[in-house]
């Protein structure tokens, strides 16, 4: 008979008795260092989505601020890529992309919208996956490609695989590193300490870091994505704050080493180059978008086909985007609900602003999750935790 | 929060099971029909899962369900034992488990192999003997290819009770029960429709509940206040529509959730929570507490009831909220918008 979720006890890195133990120490730690709020920064939607997921939010320190930078790929995606995708299957182009791609809005409307006007879109979980459906017929297949070098390397190893003739790809991939130098820069920016993607680290190595932390003096922890991977990485930060230690350290050894996936890098490198280019809402960062190489001219949706990303703009633009925050919210300057559409025009449902739309958006995250209100229990449940049926 | 206005074009969030849908229906059939006949206790304006006519000093039970799913067959089912589960699961949601007939009305796509006909007709009745039901009428048309995709089913059933629960009914204090594992249909069917390679052993849980409901409602008459199937939308949208019809709000406990391996292994890899997964052979009930011991113990029993678990608790706080307590913490579960979709990374 199954008592429970009997699956949590196999899971020794969401062990709550330890999780709890981590906490007491960060909350001691931030104390010691005296100063409020101590504010980080995690560079990562999947950091967002697991410190949200697990209630996270509500036991962390009241004087460490923990700031969600521009780490969703989606939000981040900028409007004229989501219309570029958008022209193209208007055009009758068929695409495929990742689930939360789909809603995005660009200029005037979502691939959703494109889709419901009759437009092909595919729904991938992964490259190959897009790389099956294009080999199912000879018609073109643009994958549209977004993500960082998480999901980047993916597509590289696909391009490299020889897909067939009729697969191509409408690269958004961005990079993360030459971001986390603008937010370090930023004349607002607050941030203390960065907690670094344990994902993309697997790929860059935590070495890339080590430029950055010398050039800023500000201290880097590679976390993974488990309750017991944030928060101790999040100690570790702490205390490398506390103690004015600006270092790189590697909290996800299990999956992290210096050098990181050499074959995945240099797959990456023959496939991508590093452009300029706008990051939606946040500005232009310098090498932080990634294309195809020129011998992959073939294979690129922008070479191959004339894009009219102009013929959509006959359509009335949507209101209320000049109001959308979601530039200073992915920059860690606010909140979501400092922003005036915030759960009122700007819902899951109907985002005005990309960071309403994607799972690892703040604001989807914050609307889904609530934030960090106070939800601790007062009356009925009763009991320390207030769980009554777990017995 | 509800959509005030809805878009122009009706867009697949609108069959979603959530917020969006609820607008859907209130804003064009509801506010857009004339009210029921005096005898009708229940009725259109209530959204429940059926409705319920007053026919001297007991209950005629009604509903209706359309069924299309892609693919047509999954692993665990098919789309004839979902029609007949889906319609005698919501009378069984209301008390009415004794059914007294069912229609089936069959749409069919222009080339539908037959062998796959016979092989939905084989199920369908296979499931109402399960449920003891029966087809008493039904309806067959065919549409040109392309008009439809293989198969549309619909059924209604009606069914008689003396007593109707709504989904209304809890009170702060209550316990919320389920009847099993959650999250096994819907991840069963987006895994086979996405061509997703982690199959193993996920298969959908559709089934009919009347018999396991009426053997828990036998063992405690008064004791079970509100009853819902979390289909669409999963436990999360069916406990909101429970707590804001109740006016209360509900602490659920996330280390309580019955969760096959399977079904939380694909849910952590689709970044989809298993909460926001359709189950077909589910029910949440809301249950006095001092009667929740016995009320497990009833399910049990029943091989559709072996994992049943009391999973949370009704409070006065936060009416018309979820919270969940994963054991680290503390956080809001809202409704999907939408089917849900695998996320990047």
């Amino acid at each position: 008979m199954m008592a429970g979720n009997r699956g949590f006890d196999e899971l020794k890195f969401r062990d709550p008795v330890r999780a709890r133990a981590l906490s007491d120490t960060l909350g001691r730690l931030t104390t010691a260092i005296g100063r409020s709020p101590v504010s980080i920064m995690h560079v990562c939607g999947s950091h967002e989505q697991a410190i949200a997921r697990f209630g996270l939010r509500a036991t962390l320190p009241r004087d460490l601020n923990v700031i969600m930078g521009p780490g969703c790929p989606v939000c981040i995606t900028d409007v004229p890529e989501v219309d570029e995708g958008v022209a193209l299957a208007r055009q009758g182009v068929r695409i495929a992309t990742y689930g939360d791609m789909v809603k995005v809005p660009g200029t005037v409307m979502s691939l959703a919208d494109a889709q419901a006007e009759g437009a092909r879109v595919d729904v991938v979980y992964s490259v190959s996956q897009a790389v099956e459906i294009a080999r199912q017929s000879d018609e073109p297949l643009v994958f549209f490609a977004t993500g960082f070098e998480t999901t980047a390397v993916a597509t590289a190893a696909a391009i490299l695989g020889g897909p067939p003739d009729n697969f191509l790809v409408l690269s958004a991939h961005k990079y993360i590193p030459p971001v986390m130098e603008i937010v370090a820069e930023m004349p607002a920016t607050r941030v203390e300490g960065f907690l670094a993607a344990g994902h993309a680290a697997t790929i860059t190595g935590w070495g890339v870091f080590e430029p950055f932390v010398a050039r800023h003096k500000l201290p880097v922890v590679v976390a993974g994505f488990e309750p017991l991977d944030i928060l101790a990485g999040l100690v570790k930060l702490v205390e490398l704050i506390g103690e004015r230690r600006a270092a790189v350290e590697n909290m996800y050894p299990r999956c992290v080493t210096k050098e990181g996936n050499r074959r995945a890098q240099e797959q990456l490198w023959k496939v991508f180059r590093p452009i300029g280019g706008r990051w939606r809402g946040i500005a232009h960062v310098p090498n932080g978008n990634l294309r195809l190489r020129d011998e992959w001219a073939h294979l690129d949706a922008r070479r191959r086909f004339d894009i009219d990303v102009a013929g959509l703009w006959d359509y009335a633009p949507r209101p209320l985007v000049h109001e959308c925050i979601c530039g200073d919210i992915m920059a860690g300057i606010k909140s979501p609900t400092d922003c005036a559409l915030f759960g009122k025009e700007c819902v899951p449902h109907s985002p005005v602003g990309a960071c309403m739309v994607s799972s690892e958006g703040t604001c989807k995250i914050w609307h889904q999750y609530g934030g960090h209100p106070d939800l601790a229990p007062r009356s009925v449940t009763g009991g320390e935790s207030g769980a009554v049926c777990a017995r | 929060m509800a959509p005030s206005v809805l878009d122009e074009r009706i867009t697949l969030k609108y069959g979603a099971g959530g917020q969006a849908m609820r607008t859907l229906i209130q804003q064009v059939f509801v506010d857009g029909m004339a009210a029921g006949p005096p005898h009708v206790g229940i009725g259109l304006a209530a959204m429940d899962d059926g409705a319920a006519l007053r026919i001297g000093n007991r209950w005629l039970v009604m509903t209706t369900d359309s069924h299309v799913i892609h693919p047509v067959f999954f692993p665990g089912g098919d789309i004839g034992r979902l029609a007949v589960s889906g319609t005698v699961n919501d009378l069984a949601m209301m008390g009415a488990t004794d059914v007294l007939g069912l229609t089936c009305a069959v749409i069919i796509e222009e080339g539908f192999p037959r062998a796959d006909l016979v092989r939905i007709q084989r199920s369908i009745r296979e499931t109402c003997e399960e449920a003891g039901a029966f087809v008493v009428t039904g309806d067959t048309k065919v549409m040109g290819k392309g008009e439809l995709d293989g198969i549309v089913l619909n059924t209604t059933g009606i069914a008689m009770t003396d007593r109707v629960i709504p989904d209304s009914g809890l009170r702060p204090g209550d316990r919320l029960v389920v009847t099993g594992t959650i999250g096994d249909h819907g991840m069963a069917v987006m895994a086979r429709r996405h061509g997703l390679a982690l199959e193993g052993d996920l298969r959908s849980d559709v089934a009919p509940l009347n018999r396991l409901v009426r053997q828990v409602l036998d063992s405690a008459p008064d004791a079970i206040v509100a009853m819902k199937d979390p289909t669409r939308g999963g436990l999360a949208s069916a406990l909101h529509e429970m707590a804001e019809k109740s006016r209360v709000g509900i602490v659920l406990e996330e280390m309580a959730l019955p969760v096959t391996s399977p079904v939380r292994a694909a849910g952590e890899l689709l970044g989809i929570d298993p909460v926001h997964v359709a189950n077909e052979g589910k029910a949440v009930l809301g249950v006095r507490p001092d009667a929740v011991d016995v009320v497990l113990a009833a399910l049990r029993e029943h091989h559709l009831g072996r994992d049943a678990a009391c999973v949370g608790t009704c409070t006065d706080e936060r009416i018309g909220s979820i919270i969940l307590d994963t054991g680290f913490g503390r956080r809001l579960v809202t409704e999907v918008e939408g089917e849900p979709l695998p996320r990047i990374c």
